[in-house]
């Protein structure tokens, strides 16, 4: 019998081996067995399992359950007692990797010039030695769309998980879906003010040419890709679209009003698109109309001021009950790159304002794996889904009472060492605390 | 309605008014040598004395005096007599004024009319200009324009006296309403005459604001700065006048202290910028008059307190267009709030006994005086106080009540012939007289010829009769033939046009031409030649038979729906009432003291008289009322030490180096919601800070979030002060996309040397004699040197964290508090020996060069090291839930629970000098407390109740019945504003409501919620 088993006080002792993050390697393929027992599992599908188990192999979750009987095999086996486990956490909506340092030029690579610009493609500038990405992977965060921004229609969005030597690696779903980002359709208080699109200029006339713009892309674009003739040679804007009429990339859109989201819908009937809203700040308003229209929200962060004064104090901690409550398929977001790893609490937020805390966990997993085209392979905790895995000790989604001690990449399990854990142990030397 | 663009026919029109009435009567020669003038005359001289007498009107002479068929007497344009029985001189020319009301023209005390217009200025992250750009031995600062006399710069406008006129006005204090100090103004007459006549006087008042105009220097760009400038000016002057050698002329300073003793006129334009305004006066001694925006209804008690007469607008704001559900939205209740009660105003200066005058400068369609002025009477304010504001009382407040205001003897002769009581809506402007020169506005209607008249055709051996009536109005009368069949009339001038028919169906008309002869108080004829029903021609006479007689006005004025209430404050969540203070045990809750006691379950706080009275198991509730903490937790009131809310038009006054001279504490604004939305959050007092955009910022203010407080009531009295200092990326402008890097410094070691000048300049200054010019900026800076003042700065990497506290060791003060300050854990154990403490973000990084090395375990670092440590926002959003901040310490550094949430109450507390007051939950400190539904640092606790001075702010269940309300008044005023549209009333296109929000690196305007800025927004990507 060779079960290993390993204790919290090991892996605590791990931990304090200081490497600077150049020597965090990515971790190798999964081998054997593992399994993580006396857990409350939460599975993102809803259920919580008390004193659970899961195991996995090759990458792939083979049990789950609450009464496993663990194979006397060459298997590793952790007790976990008290802690939980989570799917891994997924961001929907972030410039991870394409932004280091946020008012450095040079390290910024997610805005494009141009308007349409489908083409684009983000996952090749993601940068896998992004000082940030370990600091996500410390909160339970292990995959994340990149997304790329500027201008209208921006390009072609990739799902990555965090823990990969380049791009190629990390990709987890490539060119999952075109960003459009709709611009604002609200009139301005001064015509001719600084921010006036344009002298005298109508912000909302301006800013329905430009839907419009986007309009004749699309209707050219699948006359172009039906016709299949390239008489006057390839366009490769016309080419880069091609997923959104056979369906297999999404279209996200992003906008956050009531008049953005209605031509949002307009648009899915007009172009039998697979449309998702990015940001859908005031979502809460029309979720009737998306149910019906069956059009998911990656949501703008619940840590966000109310639109106008007048708004309930608590709107935006709020919206994610009321869109679970009109049956709306939505995830959580959460604004920036390193502000990522406030995602859990953001879904907390949600937690403590009208939904359980199952569903703000389905949020930023199971339904986020929807959301992104993703869920067959990940988003829950079920046997068969890749083994995206994260143990916390205590509620995740609260800062009081969350460490994140293990997660598992495809079965792999990551180095959670991070810069910021680094230049602690740092300075914990410096002043010889314990 | 007088229509001021109307008389085409003018010509026609005064030689038929006045020559028909009363015959143009021969011009008496000038007496001697009085007319004399320098001006060459081009042909045959003209003296006149223009002697008129008014006679037979209802001469209202001032607001409290009307005089029934009295005369009006004037001569060389002014007014020689006015009464029932005041003679008619022989030589005058006679108007018959039966039935005519004479008023005094009316005055405006705030307009530019005649000045040349102005330049926009301002300035950005453009170029930068550091001193003025006007040349010329004037002041440093290009908005400060004494030297201004509007007399100079005064030319007639042919046109826009008429339309001033046309609203009845006949004199103007005019100025150049540019800059900070806007120089003199000149009181002129709306005559179209030579300037020399129309001056009436040429230096009567000095003029101010906060707004620096047309001037494209950088400083004061913010609200605060425009303060400072103008008490540095105060001060600057009253220096000047010991002829210091170093400054040699100012011509500036000269003029300021030249016209101190003139009428001093702000412009304030809002509620609060008027106390801020009345401020300003209480410390120099400066009552000023003050122009107020129309909001001011909504604080009558404190515009009363400021002593101050008012200058009113009446620009009321148009209904929007909200009937799109999508657009209203975006229209705040303070918005609509104030389109029903932007009338209302006048009328309660009226009540509320504050002297004021009415202005109609601000207006930009002329048409709506008349109407806005009946909007105000609608809404309360009496006719006889409406006319005060538009003669006497500005004629008082400018000193010149010798010369207009009434119609005195004495007085000049600006007056108004109208058809009635002037404020009424039927009654017609005919003529406005300025100076003894007559200005019809309308002569349709002078002449009555309403009435029943005898219509007779003669023929050459018979007559026919037509009996007819003249109905309608006198300007535009109708008329019907004895069956009431409506036929057509005509007049212009004397002749008249009629055509009368017989039948209904047109096809027997009677077609006259001819002339009317009206003799006022007798019947009027009219006779002239046409053609029959059969085209026969006639020769015609009508003859007046009776007059009109005008049916008493039946339709019952219909008293306007009563308005909504006003808030405190003046938005959606505001009070109607403000809450009281009461008396509060809270049983039986998990305490969290942050004393030595540490957390105590099951227990009793008694609040008594605003504070902590009791703490205990089982305590006795006397009277108080009692809340049940079962199963909750309460804590110390949380203290934001880093924050930017409730601040008005900017925080930053970063065009300097060293701004020490503005303070945060003349900009408080008592209406952000976000005060409120704290409050929600548990927060209950907030250190307002200047921001980060230059080394030496301004003074900061504590406040306790008294929602519905005015400013002055949400400071936090008796305590110490600070100000703010920031270091590094944001003072040396590294991220501003500058075309010129042109301030000083642009580099960390140029910051030391900024400090160390400053500093060195702050202490020869206050070894300086008595006869020193008093420097405000040094002042604040030598207040630092003696440990009156305390620092705040704005810090983040441990160079610059490091040389800060070396150049305050050299100068022997301390930094008292080092906020964001990312890289404290780098230097904590030079902190501790310091005796600095620190307020950091809990999590924020890299988004900027130099946060690349901030950690989450900052604050647990320092303060394990020994640092006092607090956790701040910064950020009106992240105040709502600083203790979840304060939590992330013990998830990243594994710090102790109860001192967590030491760092958002008693550690700022004591970093800012105020933890014998606020902190901990202690007998006889402060009721400042929250009761929380869960653990505090718990991402599911929220705040239930916030109490501040024993007074319940924040109330979850008081909150829901506001939202109740808020929806209910919405959509009443929604419903009401679309009647209006519906009405036909003026509307405007729905537009966002704005709001100020700022972060510490914001210059200028501040940034809206994102969702109501454009989408764009990376500019805003490295603040804090």
């Amino acid at each position: 019998m060779k079960k290993v088993f390993l204790s919290i006080i090991g892996l605590t002792a791990s931990l304090a081996t200081l490497r600077a993050q150049e020597t965090v390697y990515p971790a190798g393929p999964q081998k054997g067995q593992v399994f993580l027992k006396n857990a409350t599992i939460h599975t993102g599908a809803g259920q919580v399992i008390e004193r659970g188990t899961i195991g996995f192999s090759n990458g792939k979750i083979i049990v789950v359950g609450a009464n496993v009987a663990i194979p006397a095999d060459d298997v590793r086996v952790f007790d976990v007692q008290g802690q939980h486990i989570y799917p891994g956490l997924i961001v929907t909506d972030s410039n991870l990797g394409l932004t280091e340092v946020e008012s450095v030029r040079a390290t910024n690579d997610y805005s494009e010039v141009g308007e349409i610009n489908p083409s684009i493609r983000s996952i090749v500038s993601y940068n896998t030695d992004s000082k940030i990405i370990n600091t996500l992977r410390t909160n339970g965060i292990l995959l994340a769309q990149v997304v790329p921004e500027g201008g209208l229609l921006t390009g072609s969005s990739s799902v990555v998980q965090l823990d990969a030597w380049n791009w190629e690696d990390a990709a987890y779903k490539t060119d999952n879906g075109i960003h459009f980002y709709m611009p604002r359709l609200m009139p301005r208080a001064n015509p001719f003010g600084a921010d006036a699109r344009g002298p005298g200029g109508d912000a909302v006339k301006a800013a329905m040419e430009k839907i419009g713009q986007v309009k004749d892309f699309l209707r050219s674009a699948k006359a172009y890709l039906d016709g299949g003739s390239k008489k006057n040679g390839t366009n490769l804007k016309y080419e880069a679209v091609k997923g959104l009429f056979d369906g297999s990339q999404k279209f996200f859109i992003h906008c956050d009003l009531m008049k953005e989201m209605m031509i949002a819908a307009d648009m899915k009937l007009e172009f039998g698109l697979d449309v998702v809203i990015v940001g859908g700040t005031d979502s809460w308003m029309i979720a009737g109309m998306l149910k019906k229209n069956g059009i998911p929200v990656i949501l703008s962060q619940p840590h966000s001021l109310p639109v106008m004064q007048d708004d309930d104090v608590d709107q935006p901690y709020k919206t994610p009950a009321l869109l679970q409550k009109a049956g709306v398929l939505f995830s959580i977001s959460n604004e920036g790159f390193w502000q990522q790893r406030n995602l859990p609490f953001n879904a907390g937020t949600a937690g403590a304002y009208g939904l359980s805390r199952e569903e703000a966990l389905s949020a930023i997993t199971l339904n986020a794996a929807r959301i992104l085209g993703i869920a067959d392979k990940t988003g829950s905790l079920e046997v068969g889904k890749d083994a995206n895995i994260v143990v916390s000790t205590g509620d995740i989604l609260d800062m009081k009472s969350s460490v994140i001690t293990r997660a598992y990449i495809q079965g792999r399990e990551i180095d959670l060492t991070d810069k910021h854990k680094q230049l602690y142990e740092r300075y914990k030397h410096k002043y010889q605390l314990q | 309605m007088p229509e001021p663009g109307m008389p085409h026919r003018r010509h026609i029109l005064t030689r038929w008014a006045i020559g028909a009435v009363c015959g143009l009567s021969a011009l008496l020669p000038a007496a001697g040598a009085l007319g004399q003038q320098t001006f060459p005359v081009n042909g045959v001289a003209e003296p006149r004395e223009g002697c008129y007498a008014f006679t037979h009107a209802t001469i209202v002479k001032d607001a409290k005096t009307t005089l029934k068929d009295a005369t009006l007497v004037i001569r060389d344009g002014k007014i020689v007599a006015a009464g029932p029985g005041a003679a008619v001189p022989k030589d005058a020319v006679v108007v018959d004024c039966q039935g005519k009301f004479i008023y005094p023209s009316f005055i405006d005390i705030y307009s530019d009319y005649g000045m040349p217009s102005n330049q926009r200025g301002g300035s950005g992250r453009g170029s930068q200009q550091f001193i003025s750009a006007t040349k010329g031995a004037y002041n440093w600062n290009q908005s400060i324009k004494p030297e201004v006399n509007a007399a100079q710069l005064f030319g007639a406008d042919a046109g826009k006296a008429e339309t001033l006129r046309g609203q009845g006005f006949g004199a103007v204090l005019t100025h150049q309403k540019d800059g900070i100090a806007r120089g003199t103004g000149a009181l002129v007459s709306l005559a179209s005459d030579r300037e020399n006549k129309t001056i009436l006087r040429e230096k009567v008042s000095s003029h101010y604001s906060f707004d620096k105009g047309s001037s494209t220097q950088d400083y004061p760009s913010s609200l605060m700065g425009a303060i400072a400038l103008l008490r540095q000016q105060y001060l600057d002057a009253q220096w000047y006048k010991g002829n210091p050698a170093a400054e040699g002329v100012n011509l500036s300073l000269q003029a300021w202290n030249d016209q101190q003793q003139l009428v001093q006129i702000f412009d304030a334009g809002d509620k609060w910028n008027a106390l801020r305004a009345d401020r300003i006066g209480d410390e120099f001694g400066v009552q000023y008059v003050i122009r107020a925006g129309g909001n001011e209804y909504q604080r009558m008690p404190e515009m009363l307190a400021s002593k101050a007469q008012f200058i009113l607008p009446l620009n009321f704001p148009a209904a929007m267009d909200v009937e799109d559900p999508a657009d209203a939205r975006f229209v705040a209740l303070a918005d609509m709030k104030h389109w029903e009660l932007a009338s209302t105003n006048p009328a309660a200066f009226e009540k509320a006994g504050i002297p004021f005058a009415l202005t109609a400068a601000d207006l930009k369609d002329a048409k709506s005086f008349f109407t806005n002025l009946r909007k105000a009477i609608d809404n309360g304010l009496s006719e006889q106080k409406a006319l005060e504001a538009l003669t006497q009382t500005p004629a008082a407040i400018l000193k010149a009540s010798d010369k207009l205001g009434s119609l005195d003897a004495g007085k000049l002769a600006n007056f108004l012939i109208a058809s009635g009581p002037i404020f009424d809506e039927s009654t017609i402007l005919y003529q406005n007289w300025v100076q003894g020169n007559k200005y019809q506005l309308k002569d349709e209607g002078w002449s009555d010829i309403r009435g029943k008249y005898n219509i007779v055709l003669t023929y050459p051996n018979s007559s026919a009769t037509y009996p007819a009536e003249i109905k309608g109005s006198p300007a535009s009368p109708s008329i019907v033939n004895k069956d009431t069949i409506p036929g057509k009339i005509e007049v212009a001038g004397p002749l008249v046009t009629i055509v009368l028919n017989i039948t209904k169906d047109n096809t027997r008309q009677i077609r006259l031409s001819g002339a009317i002869r009206f003799m006022q108080g007798a019947m009027a004829t009219m006779r002239g030649s046409g053609v029959d029903d059969k085209g026969v021609p006639v020769n015609w006479e009508a003859v007046q038979t009776a007059t009109h007689v005008a049916k008493a006005d039946t339709a019952k004025k219909k008293t306007p729906e009563a308005p909504g209430k006003i808030y405190y404050p003046f938005v959606g969540y505001g009070f109607e009432e403000m809450p009281k203070q009461q008396d509060i045990l809270i049983r039986n809750a998990t305490v969290w003291t942050n004393e030595k006691e540490g957390k105590i379950e099951g227990t009793d706080v008694l609040i008594r008289n605003g504070k902590i009275a009791q703490i205990g198991k089982g305590l006795a509730a006397g009277s108080a009322r009692v809340i049940d903490g079962t199963g909750k937790h309460l804590t110390p009131g949380i203290l934001d030490e880093h924050s930017h809310i409730a601040i008005s038009r900017g925080v930053n006054e970063g065009t300097q180096s060293v701004t020490a001279e503005v303070r945060i504490a003349d900009v408080v604004n008592p209406d952000d919601v976000n005060i409120y939305r704290q409050l929600s959050g548990g927060v209950t007092a907030s250190h307002l800070l200047h921001g980060s955009a230059n080394t030496i910022g301004g003074q900061s203010q504590l406040i306790k979030l008294r929602w519905g407080a005015n400013a002055e009531d949400l400071k936090f009295a008796g305590t110490d002060g600070f100000i703010k200092f920031a270091l590094g990326e944001n003072v040396k402008q590294s991220n501003w996309n500058l075309p010129a890097r042109v301030r000083f410094p642009q580099t960390r070691m140029g910051v030391e040397q900024v400090l160390v000048d400053a500093f060195t300049r702050a202490r020869d200054y206050e070894k300086a004699g008595p006869d020193k010019r008093r420097d405000l900026e040094l002042d604040a800076l030598v207040e630092i040197l003696n440990k009156k003042r305390f620092v705040t700065c704005h810090s983040y990497v441990q160079s610059e964290i490091n040389m800060l506290m070396k150049v305050a060791d050299r100068f022997n003060f301390n930094i008292n508090t080092f906020t964001h300050i990312l890289e404290g854990y780098k230097v904590a154990d030079k902190m501790k020996a310091h005796g600095a403490g620190g307020s950091t973000f809990a999590d924020w990084w890299t988004y900027k060069m130099e946060v690349i090395d901030a950690i989450p375990q900052n604050a647990t670092i320092m303060q394990r090291v020994g640092v006092t440590t607090a956790i701040n926002s910064d950020d009106a959003e992240m105040a709502r839930r600083l203790n979840q901040e304060a939590a992330k310490s013990v998830k990243y550094g594994g710090m102790e629970e109860e001192l967590a949430l030491k760092m958002v109450t008693l550690h700022p507390a004591q970093l800012l000098h105020v933890s014998d007051r606020i902190g901990s939950i202690k007998a006889g400190k402060d009721a400042d407390v929250v009761l929380w539904s869960d653990h505090p640092l718990s991402i599911y606790a929220k705040a239930e109740q916030t109490i501040v001075d024993g007074i319940v702010y924040f109330d979850r269940s008081r909150d829901l019945e506001l939202r109740a309300r808020i929806a209910g008044e919405r959509n009443r005023l929604i419903a009401k504003m679309i009647g209006e549209k519906k009405k036909g009333g003026p509307t405007q296109k729905a537009v966002p409501s704005r709001e100020e929000i700022y972060h510490c690196e914001d210059l200028q305007a501040g940034h809206q919620h994102h969702i109501l800025n454009d989408v764009e927004d990376h500019d805003h990507a490295n603040n804090h």
